[in-house]
């Protein structure tokens, strides 16, 4: 066989031919094009469509944007100037020249104060920093601790003491917890328990029949004409009755309770110290930082609550309130989750009441409402009211964003923690949270930015934030009227850089968190 | 006699309510209990005295008051002299209205986004993930308030219209006018007759279904495809139209026309609706997209390629398999989205449009000055609503639901 092969055929190639390059067509940046863009017909029809919807895009965008008048004092002035230039169209920009500042800082806010609002955004990245990046130093957190009180001076201006005292009464509160609970004798720690218990039961049983009273001032005062309320009267009679009923046994309970722990000191010593903070922010407080003033005074010009206004109050508003809603919607979380049926219950009809209704309702009841359900010689402005609100608003957000976390966690996890002795809460805090937190990461990143953008709808209760500052001051002035797409546009650029940097960190954490191995 | 076995007959000590697991819930709640009864009586007596400062009583009785005031918007009757609680009424319709319009949208444009993020084609894939961050990461009352300046300040006024050579024309042969004080659409006026022709056209759309699903049972009993798609359109139309040309035309079109200084008769859509219809479901359109991208690249691949390889075109995959194993993870985000452009819709009172925000919580609110009664009952509505929405939707999720063993 082999031998007539050998006879036949008359040539054998012994080398091996070089590679031949690929077709033209199948290399490059033609091969690229060939089959991004047009590898078929409805491809290259969607391809040409694309590229005249960007076309026409960039032809209308671009000669308004690049003929954009920089400096005029009105909208009249800026036509005049685009048509003595012979331009068809042009932008106004010269309006964000004109408004800067009432754009940024509100109008209210004083001029000579803008650097220390700058100053706080600055420190806020600092502050930031350690808290988003895990590979800063560890020490940088302590600036972390103490830049709200910082922010607090620099904003709202005020002796630096106040909030310097504030921080001074809230480590010297810190410090009684760990003296009560661990380091004085048993002996020592039974006197104090005693006293402590005494006084709190007290106090507590005092405030009970207190309450009992205003339930019944409060049925006496709904009456019991009408459909609705007798049930109400009869509702707060009954409750009324339960606290009148359990006002002595409760203050004793409590009591022997906080007596009770002197052994472990874990009762007594954070009751001990709520006692300690309370007195002194009451008593200690104001003498204290006033005192210090009158000694070394450091002052800036104070600025009222009603005078911030621009991006800065739609940045105040989000750091604050996302901030404030983290540990609350934790504690709403594990409400939710917990065994027990009433804790369970009113975590449950919170949640879902508050993600019920719009934040505009939230906000109305801010406007409107709040105050009728506060102590009437309490007068908290607006805009602390307002912080009230969409905290609570967003902390319902977050607890759903979080108790999901807690439901994706193993059970074996839960069962570990038990089986290793941990009681509640070493579990939740050295096991549970920290894996639940870690899965929840984006989700509350999500809700944050969601807040941020919903913080524009204080416009509406006429607060003078960007969105408002633009729909009033400048779209009402004489010169500046029908402005919008400058004014608009330059609002959604700064909410667009705000809110993409922190979803593209979002999802940068989530791949560094990405510890498991798949 | 006691064994090892029995436990210990312990009396019941006090501190056993604190460290004894078995009480120490109890003893929880009932200290939650003892402390939500005395946030009920802070909070309650400082409105009952608030209240008496005031001179304030809490009464629902401005419901049946005249509400003096007009609404753009009317789906039922409704003039000045009606009382609140049906201007109320109309809001809430309003506010529906919109919302519908809005998820319907909104749905649309998201699953077309969500595709076409997917799209090998690359310049189309980038421009809807532009769109889709652009959309996201502002704010959607800045989007409504943009939409809204644009119809108010680029669509001509009515009287562009009028005169021997108008700036602006209607489109679609003199039967469409885009204002900026809202869009004129002809208005069908139902004659006598008109209920055999809407007769007809239920009838033809059961007739529709009822095709489809012979066909349907021909292809798997007999394995024979009868085309559905234009025997469907056909169905739709000519039985109508035949209806309509055979009775006289029982259904006739009122076309809106110029009279003074606005158009008069057809169905006047507000400018205020389109800019936050428009608003709402492209910003939300935004998030569907997303919410479709995972769904879709939560298909396992192999789904894909099995389709491929029985020799199914792309788009058939896309529709015959891929995306009914996807809406199982769309739709429970899907639900949130709803509820959102329903919660969003609130926003309408900065664009004018009369909701319920704008008729109960706002012009209400301001001439009666009931404000407890007013944003209560205006949360009432709005939970109501949300809870609704998440009922029916979950329905459908649990219908929609993988049926495992």
């Amino acid at each position: 066989m082999s031998d007539t092969h050998a006879q036949t055929v008359a040539f054998v190639r012994e080398t091996e031919i070089p590679q031949s390059p690929p077709p033209a067509l199948e290399a490059g940046a033609v091969k690229w094009v060939r089959e991004n863009l047009f590898s078929g017909i409805f491809n290259t029809v969607l391809t040409l469509l694309a590229l005249y919807v960007v076309v026409r895009f960039a032809i209308f965008v671009f000669p308004w944007f690049y003929n954009g008048v920089w400096e005029a004092s009105s909208r009249k002035e800026c036509l005049d100037i685009l048509r003595e230039a012979g331009k068809g169209t042009g932008a106004c920009f010269a309006v964000l020249v004109d408004r800067w500042d009432h754009l940024v800082f509100g109008f209210k806010y004083p001029q000579d104060g803008y650097w220390r609002i700058l100053l706080a955004f600055l420190l806020l990245i600092v502050a930031a920093g350690p808290a988003l990046f895990s590979s800063l130093p560890r020490r940088m957190l302590l600036f972390t601790a103490f830049y709200p009180f910082l922010a607090f001076w620099l904003v709202w201006g005020g002796s630096l003491w106040l909030p310097l005292t504030i921080l001074g009464l809230i480590i010297a509160t810190m410090l009684v917890f760990r003296l009560i609970s661990s380091q004085i004798p048993v002996n020592i720690r039974q006197i104090v328990s005693g006293v402590i218990g005494v006084i709190c039961g007290a106090g507590l049983a005092y405030l009970l029949f207190i309450g009992a009273q205003e339930l019944v001032f409060i049925a006496n005062s709904v009456g019991t004409e009408g459909m609705i309320a007798p049930i109400a009267y009869g509702v707060f009679w009954i409750m009324a009755i339960f606290a009148f009923v359990f006002c002595v046994p409760m203050g004793i309970f409590v009591g022997y309770a906080i007596y009770n722990s002197y052994e472990d000191g874990g009762l007594v010593s954070i009751v001990a110290s709520l006692l300690f903070g309370y007195l002194a922010f009451v008593y200690l407080l104001s003498p204290i930082w006033m005192a210090l003033n009158s000694i070394i005074p450091i002052e800036l010009q104070a600025v009222a609550s009603r005078d911030m206004g621009g991006f800065m109050l739609n940045m105040l508003l989000g750091t604050i309130c996302v901030s404030l809603s983290i540990p609350l919607g934790i504690l709403l979380a594990l409400g939710r989750q917990s065994p027990m049926p009433l804790i369970k219950g009113v975590c449950v009809v919170f949640i879902e009441f508050i993600r019920g209704v719009p934040l505009i309702t939230l906000l109305f009841v801010a406007n409107v409402m709040l105050a009728y359900f506060l102590p009437p010689e309490s007068n908290f402005d607006l805009i602390l009211r307002v912080i009230i609100m969409i905290t609570l608003f967003s902390s319902a957000y977050i607890a759903e964003v979080i108790r999901g976390g807690l439901a994706a966690l193993p059970k074996g996890q839960y069962e570990a923690a038990d089986s290793l002795g941990l009681d509640y809460g070493q579990a939740t805090r050295l096991i549970i949270l920290p894996q639940a937190l870690k899965i929840s990461i984006p989700g509350i990143v999500n809700v944050a930015v969601g807040l941020f953008k919903d913080t524009t709808l204080v416009s509406i209760i006429s607060m003078f934030d960007l969105v408002g500052m633009i729909r009033g001051p400048i779209q009402n002035s004489t010169e500046w009227t029908s402005v919008y797409w400058e004014v608009y546009g330059f609002g959604a650029m700064l909410f667009f850089v705000v809110c993409y940097s922190i979803s593209q960190y979002s999802q940068w954490l989530e791949r560094q968190l990405n510890t498991s191995h798949h | 006699m006691t064994t090892l076995a029995d436990p210990h007959k312990e009396s019941f000590r006090l501190s056993m309510l604190l460290n004894d697991t078995r009480y120490r819930s109890l003893t929880f709640q009932f200290i939650a209990l003892v402390a939500i009864i005395a946030t009920m009586a802070f909070i309650g007596g400082n409105l009952v005295r608030n209240l008496a400062e005031a001179g304030l009583n809490i009464s629902y009785d401005f419901l049946g008051a005249q509400a003096g005031y007009d609404i753009n918007q009317r789906p039922i009757s409704y003039d000045s002299q009606d009382t609140h609680g049906r201007a109320a009424m109309v809001g809430l319709l309003n506010t529906l209205i919109v919302a519908f319009l809005g998820c319907i949208t909104a749905t649309i444009i998201g699953v077309v986004a969500g595709v076409l993020r997917l799209s090998p084609n690359w310049l189309v894939r980038k421009i809807m993930a532009f769109y889709v961050e652009i959309f996201r990461n502002v704010p959607v009352l800045i989007w409504i308030l943009i939409i809204f300046s644009i119809m108010i300040n680029a669509a001509p006024a009515p009287n562009a219209f009028r005169g021997d050579e108008p700036t602006a024309s209607m489109w679609l042969f003199d039967s469409i006018a885009v204002t900026n004080r809202g869009v004129y659409l002809p208005k069908p006026v139902w004659g006598a007759g008109s209920l055999l022709v809407v007769g007809v056209f239920i009838a033809s759309i059961i007739g529709i279904f009822l095709f489809r699903r012979y066909a349907r049972k021909q292809l798997f009993d007999h394995g024979k495809l009868i085309p559905t798609f234009w025997p469907s359109v056909a169905l739709f139309f000519i039985p109508v139209i035949l209806a309509q040309l055979v009775l006289g035309t029982p259904v006739s079109l009122e076309y809106p026309a110029l009279k003074g200084f606005n158009f008069r008769g057809g169905i006047t859509i507000l400018g205020s609706l389109i800019a936050l219809w428009f608003a709402l479901s492209i910003y939300t359109g935004a998030f569907i997209a997303e919410n479709v991208r995972a769904g879709i690249l939560a298909v396992s691949k192999g789904q894909t390629e099995a389709a491929g390889a029985l020799g199914l075109r792309p788009g058939r995959i896309m529709n015959l398999v891929v995306l009914p194993q996807a809406l199982r993870v769309i739709i429970p985000p899907l639900i949130s989205q709803y509820l959102n452009i329903t919660k969003n819709s609130s926003l309408a009172i900065a664009v004018g449009y009369m909701d319920l925000t704008g008729t109960l919580g706002g012009i209400t609110l301001l001439q009666t000055g009931r404000a407890i009664e007013s944003v209560l009952l205006l949360m009432l509505f709005y939970l109501i609503i949300s809870l609704s929405i998440s009922f029916f939707m979950n329905i459908y999720n649990n219908t929609m639901k993988l049926q495992e063993r």
